[in-house]
């Protein structure tokens, strides 16, 4: 019997939630025993895979591209989690939704170039249920590392974990 | 006890039999008794307002809740403060208050010491169904010690009744209504500018948010010091 397949993916957010997915230290051998990656950072596959049982979404949904791959990851995936608050809350990248996305990049790159069609177009910053249904809400900046353990645990026996008490937003 | 001492009232709450001075108030008599009820505005030691309703109760025969920090307890009263439909409410209003400005904890200078996001915490808000308003609020870092960050601030009034009947400056208040209501030092002037705050800075430390913080703290160093107003409470009135 092949193992429950796991994947993740790292939209507008600023990779801590996997540096903290990485500080399971040594339960990254337990983890693996349980499931097999098969996308994410770390992975050396470009096209997002059928038949995923868990993703893991670091990140606000933040540009044209991100809406498109969140989509397909959604039809493809049983159990979709919300890792972290830029997915839950848009944390940072949402902080630019009050000025606007142009005065931002004039902000920071107060000498680029136009926008040209050929990048990733950056929008409004969104929560990831704002745009595609989400099974668990793992808030944090990042979610402590036992708690990835725990709720992957949970949906690998098909339970949704209650969270309540144990993380909040924020560190 | 003189002549006019108040009645004791007997009460149920969450189905205990309590009983209570009549004056005394539902969330006071909770607290009393180890009921714990969820509160953002009521502070020990200044007035009471009802403001964030964080602490409505169900009291039987009365259909509507009522804020248990200004509900005087009553004979025969039956009181259930934590019921699926309260914590239903109590959800929704903080989705509320976070959806309404920038309460992005990570990069607060109260982050894990803000009573906001501790709430949301033990209640389980783990994320936020309304949309985001982010508007843009100023910053007023006029004050040569303090801040003060409209984007923080949830409207519990808490500074302003801290400066009126503690300090008795009046230096805080409150502008506008509705989506547009603002604190306001003065007649809505710089804070720096302000001919009546005394700088003694209790407004920042019964502040719930990283609305008001001391100058200089960076993300999660803002401590504040609450406990101290019950006792100064106490010692104004035995020197009147």
């Amino acid at each position: 019997m092949s193992k429950p397949r796991l994947a993740s993916i790292w939209l507008d957010g600023c990779s801590g939630c996997h540096m903290s997915l990485i500080d399971l230290d040594d339960q990254l051998f337990a983890l693996a025993e349980k499931v097999d990656v098969v996308f994410g950072p770390l992975v050396d596959t470009k096209e997002f895979p059928e038949g995923v049982d868990i993703t893991l979404v670091e990140g606000a949904v933040s540009t044209d591209e991100d809406h498109e791959v969140i989509k397909l990851i959604r039809q493809r995936t049983k159990y979709l989690v919300a890792l972290g608050d830029c997915a839950v809350t848009t944390n940072i990248p949402g902080m630019r939704n009050s000025s606007g996305t142009q005065e931002m990049l004039q902000g920071v790159y107060p000498e680029a170039p136009a926008w040209t069609d050929d990048l990733p177009k950056l929008q409004r910053a969104l929560p990831l249920h704002a745009v595609v249904k989400v099974d668990v809400h793992l808030p944090g900046c990042p979610p402590p590392p036992e708690m990835f353990f725990a709720v992957i645990a949970a949906l690998l026996e098909d339970r949704i974990p209650d969270v309540q008490n144990q993380v909040r937003f924020g560190m | 006890m003189n002549a006019t001492s108040v009645r004791i009232v007997t009460l149920k709450i969450d189905d205990r039999e309590l009983s209570a001075r009549e004056d005394r108030t539902i969330l006071e008599v909770a607290r009393e008794n180890q009921l714990d009820i969820p509160t953002l505005c009521h502070l020990d030691g200044l007035s009471s307002s009802g403001a964030c309703r964080l602490c409505l109760v169900e009291i039987t025969g009365i259909r509507r809740l009522l804020p248990a920090c200004v509900t005087t307890v009553g004979e025969g009263m039956e009181v259930y403060t934590n019921t699926p439909r309260i914590q239903h409410y109590r959800k929704l209003i903080l989705e509320l208050l976070f959806s309404e400005r920038n309460h992005v904890c990570s990069v607060c200078v109260s982050n894990g010491q803000c009573e906001l996001q501790e709430l949301a915490r033990k209640l389980g808000v783990d994320h936020v169904h309304y949309p985001y308003l982010m508007p843009e609020l100023p910053v007023d870092a006029s004050n040569p010690r303090f801040v003060v960050d409209h984007n923080r601030c949830i409207l519990c009034g808490r500074c302003t009744r801290a400066c009126d009947e503690i300090e008795g400056a009046h230096t805080w208040d409150m502008r506008g209504r509705g989506i547009e209501t603002r604190v306001i030092t003065d007649f809505s002037d710089p804070w720096g500018a302000s001919s009546t705050c005394t700088g003694c800075g209790k407004c920042v430390h019964v502040c719930p948010t990283g609305a008001l913080s001391e100058k200089g703290r960076s993300v999660a160093e803002m401590v504040k010091h609450k406990h101290f107003m019950p006792y100064l409470t106490l010692m104004r009135k035995e020197q009147s």
